[in-house]
């Protein structure tokens, strides 16, 4: 009952909008399955198995909006429901804000954002797939702690005006650490696609493992600049705070690292390197993803930084109509283009430097300036005349991608990751940046 | 792995919207008894050895406002059931949000059979610590006004009058916002517990900017409220539960949003004509709406049990206070003056409960006694590690779709036994920084690394307060910070502070959990300056 073809969430949504009365009426309607393993200290811990589905019906008279959902869909339920977000929308204040809903879109040819084959994922082969990671372990006497979670579902959505959507996707993360059995060496691999076939939790517990490994008995260096090779899982979570970032309210609010003094914002302006160019793409063979915007805009490839300067920023309707522009929704499907060089290439042209292979904990210590801070994790390296010498220990930084990217010294080969801190997908070329800013030294491994 | 990243942008809306009246109506707990009996039954049947059931029924409500604008009013409620069993010697979970017999059959079969099918990859069997049922029981926080009962004009009334102090005082922006939430919980187990809980939280806040237009900077001020578990008369103000004479107004119990958002309006535009700090050791003064961060990243977090055996190890991170530390009975986590207990009873607290989510009776204990640790964070199938034969109550699920694990108790440091108030302290301190408030926070996955701001920075010289700083963060190792500890403010100075948003897991669930501290004086800590251009 959770994945609903198109025409069964169709004719769905369409009886329930049959019962409203009101100026403006959207139903959205989501359903999902999903199951996890979760496995520590080599041994199966937690698992789980999630079936659910929900509708959603926003009811608007004027600017005054109410919001219900319902979970029963027979005839009644689904009449009782319009009535109780009516009665809700009769209830609300006024918001000033409130765009009238959009009419039908076109959205171009569609993503492949489901793979049948894990949909299909049962209990046993998730125990299989995980018992192949915890066979890594054990081969090299390491420690291993891990998650695996597949999904599949659908989103759609269908207003009074004639918007209608319908999109269906899968989903398969998996992500382990291993670690030595000293506890002095650690190492992680992370992965997130769309469909099982590509899921190899084997390699990817071999790429854990290698760094568990060669990351054990590391050495503390003073804090301080230095040249870094960032890894794409790495490179991810700084970038993801840049891309996230392009905000155009809040640049014309003057409250934004893109505000200028005396108004104005950066838009057109060259803020980083001329290597950098970051699009969107949803279309995209390697990281395909959802054809419209979680209010049914259409999502179209849009290039946010070309060449360096800043090409276009995201709003909601309202600003858009505000300023006279044109609504731009958030970017997904975020892709950064790079070189031609392997990540092995970039450590041998690196005379002296940091490889650092994950980030952790990034929060924000200023908004002026983009700066965050965080730490090195589970496996960083030395590297001298081209090669890696010896493990070190972990660091804290404080650093601007903004800065970062000024600073841009080679881009390697870009690949698909997946942030640890947000789960977000994005293709990122493995990065070498001069003068990025390591404060302290942190004991942990 | 700590608190949420950006608290007002991870709203976490478990559930889907509702009607405002919906959210006052309550499920009959007889009901829930007969389901969860379906479950129990089902789950037996298919080889449990033990199961658990809880029905949750999860309520939110959002009033989201910015200047003069009601931006949204969102009720949410999420409902449904989590079944646990123990098959095989393995946990196997499902959950479902369609509650007729026949799903919740099929639902307790399939978690069987995950439990089974795991078996298979499980080297570590689990042991239960033993569990007494209860019977038919119930626990409801004591609140005092409910805020799902206020009507929603009071509440956008109060935020817009808010909005209306900042502006009128300088602000150029302002967004005020609250939370509330409500947990309609209910547990039953093999071991013959049926417990109906019902839990209330509430968090107002706002965020304050100013521009200054001819420099193009900005700063911004947050409120100095605290999320507590509490109903609508947190928001009550009462002048009994003031502390003047510092800076600024701090507040106990209970929270004056229209006093603070009119001080801080004016507080933001000394941020930005403050000095920026010079980097280097300062002694730190440290307000309980800052220290409750800290406490919860540098101790909460590393005596979490689950964390010190490796079980957040792809996550969240283990922990530095490792088992060796705590059997040798003299690990020095800390100077004499810290003093740090878990307690889940509080009242006003967001961790106050009456029975954890595996159907413990909760309680409250020592973790680190004169600077010393003492004692850990545990569930069931984790006491017997410690050689207890109880668990301490740590368990918790963020809803009925996620399994419950091990999850942290407010864990508070103890207030001074000398008479001493802040001001007594900042009289004792020749180079230092009073700081109120939280803002950025970052911590090492074994806890040892931190760094922490705040919203207001004052610079202490030579005993007095000489004025405001800009661009602090400081830096330390969590032991060497907590061995600086040079006194703790005595009880009349106590306060809560807590989040509602605290991360771990995977899936990622998020728990709410208070923490408790006097204004304390920590020596010599290294603070960075961290203005940069871009």
């Amino acid at each position: 009952m959770a994945i609903l073809s198109e025409d069964e969430a169709r004719s769905l949504m369409k009886r329930a909008l049959s019962f409203s009365k009101a100026d403006e009426c959207a139903i959205s309607l989501n359903g999902s399955e999903s199951g996890n393993i979760r496995y520590a200290r080599n041994s199966v811990s937690t698992s789980g198995n999630i079936n659910q589905i929900s509708m959603s019906i926003s009811s608007a008279f004027g600017k005054k909006l109410g919001i219900t959902t319902v979970n029963e869909f027979d005839d009644a339920s689904l009449e009782k429901a319009v009535r109780d977000a009516e009665e809700l929308a009769h209830l609300a204040p006024e918001n000033p804000e409130y765009m009238p809903m959009m009419g039908p879109q076109e959205f171009g040819p569609p993503s492949r954002t489901f793979e049948q084959s894990t949909a299909d994922i049962t209990p046993k082969q998730r125990t299989d797939l995980v018992a192949a990671s915890l066979q890594v372990a054990k081969d090299n006497k390491l420690t291993a702690a891990g998650f695996l979670q597949n999904t599949s579902g659908f989103n759609s959505v269908l207003n009074s005006r004639g918007l209608f959507a319908y999109t269906k996707f899968s989903d398969i993360n998996f992500s382990a650490t291993l670690k030595t059995a000293d506890g002095k060496g650690s190492g992680y691999a992370t992965r997130d696609y769309e469909a099982l076939a590509d899921m190899d939790t084997l390699k990817f517990t071999k790429i854990a493992a290698q760094k568990a490994t060669g990351s054990n008995g590391a050495r503390a260096i003073e804090p301080g600049k230095y040249t870094v090779i960032l890894e794409p899982a790495a490179g991810i979570v700084l970038l993801e705070n840049l891309y996230g970032s392009l905000d155009q309210r809040s640049a014309d609010e003057g409250r934004s690292f893109l505000s200028k003094k005396d108004g104005g914002t950066k838009l057109g302006e060259k803020i980083v390197d001329e290597r950098v160019t970051i699009y969107s793409d949803p279309r995209h063979p390697g990281l395909p993803t959802f054809t419209w915007s979680g209010d049914g805009q259409p999502q179209v490839k849009r290039t946010w930084i070309e060449k360096g300067v800043v090409k276009t920023l995201f709003n909601s309707r309202y600003w858009a109509a505000k300023k006279g522009v044109e609504p731009v929704p958030y970017p997904g499907g975020v892709v950064m283009e790079g070189g031609t060089q392997t990540l092995a290439e970039l450590i041998k042209g690196t005379e002296k430097g940091i490889l650092v292979t994950r980030l952790w904990y990034i929060r924000e210590v200023d908004p002026q300036t983009l700066l965050y801070t965080g730490l090195t994790r589970d496996g960083t390296f030395y590297i001298e005349n081209g090669e890696i010498k010896f493990p070190i220990k972990n660091f804290r930084f404080n650093e601007s991608p903004v800065i970062m990217l000024n600073n841009l010294d080679a881009l390697g080969i870009p690949e698909r990751t997946v942030s640890a801190e947000s789960n977000s997908s994005a293709i990122i070329p493995p990065m070498r940046i001069r003068d990025f800013t390591f404060s302290s030294l942190s004991d942990a491994v | 792995m700590g608190v949420g990243a950006s608290m007002l942008s991870r709203i976490p809306v478990f559930g889907s919207p509702i009607d405002a009246q919906v959210a006052l109506e309550r499920i009959d707990p007889a009901l829930k008894k007969r389901m969860a009996d379906v479950a129990l039954n089902a789950a037996r049947s298919k080889g449990a050895t033990y199961t658990d059931v809880r029905i949750g029924r999860y309520l939110n409500q959002y009033v989201i406002t910015r200047e003069d604008k009601v931006q949204n009013v969102v009720n949410t409620q999420s409902y449904g059931m989590g079944i646990r069993v123990l098959a095989n010697g393995c946990w196997g979970f499902a959950a479902l949000d369609k509650l007729d017999n026949d799903s919740i059959a099929k639902a307790a079969g399939i978690a069987v059979a995950i439990a089974k099918e795991n078996a298979r990859i499980q080297s570590e069997p689990v042991i239960l610590a033993p569990q007494k049922g209860y019977g038919e029981v119930s626990w409801k926080a004591p609140i005092e006004r409910n805020a799902f009962e206020v009507p929603i004009k009071e509440k956008t009334d109060l935020l817009l009058a808010v909005n209306a102090a900042a502006m009128k005082n300088g602000a150029n922006y302002i967004s005020s916002n609250m939370f509330l939430v409500n947990e309609q919980k209910y547990f039953a187990s093999s071991d013959g517990s049926y417990i109906d809980q019902d839990i209330h939280r509430i968090w107002p806040t706002f965020s304050i900017t100013k521009i200054d237009p001819k420099t193009g900077k900005f700063a911004s001020r947050n409120a100095l409220s605290a999320p507590r578990g509490m109903g609508y008369e947190y928001l009550m103000p009462r002048e009994s539960d003031k502390i003047k004479g510092a800076p600024t107004t701090l507040y106990r119990d209970r929270y004056d949003m229209l006093e603070d958002a009119t001080v801080g309006a004016v507080q933001v535009g000394q941020k930005m004509a403050a000095k920026s700090v010079e980097a280097g050791k300062y002694d730190l003064i440290l307000d309980p709406s800052h220290l409750w961060l800290t406490i919860h990243e540098s101790v909460g977090h590393p005596t979490e049990l689950d964390r010190v055996l490796g079980y957040e190890a792809n996550f969240a991170g283990t922990s530095f206070l490792t088992l060796d530390k705590w059997e040798s009975k003299k690990f020095n986590f800390g100077s004499k003056n810290v003093n740090i207990v878990a307690d889940k009873l509080q009242p006003g607290s967001l961790g106050a409960v009456g029975y954890d989510d595996e159907g413990v009776k909760c309680g409250q204990w020592d973790l680190i006694k004169d600077g010393v640790l003492v004692n850990y964070q545990t569930i069931r199938d984790q006491a017997h590690i410690l050689g207890l034969n109880a668990s301490q109550g740590c368990c918790y699920a963020d809803n009925w779709s996620d399994v419950q694990f091990q999850r942290m108790p407010n864990v508070s440091l103890q207030p001074g036994k000398t008479p001493l108030v802040p001001a007594d302290m900042i009289k004792n301190v020749e180079k230092g920084i009073y700081i109120i408030g939280d803002s950025s926070f970052s911590i090492d996955q074994q806890r040892y690394n931190f760094q922490f701001s705040g919203q207001l920075y004052y610079e202490i010289k030579d005993g007095k307060i000489v004025g405001m700083l800009n661009d602090v963060a400081y830096q330390a190792n969590t032991q060497e910070f907590w061995n600086s500890c040079a006194a703790v403010a005595d009880k009349s100075d106590y306060r809560l502070g807590g989040s509602f948003f605290d991360g771990k897991g995977q899936p990622e669930q998020v728990s709410a959990v208070s923490h408790g501290s006097s204004t304390a004086h920590f020596k010599g800590v290294n603070v960075i300056n961290t203005a940069r251009k871009i």
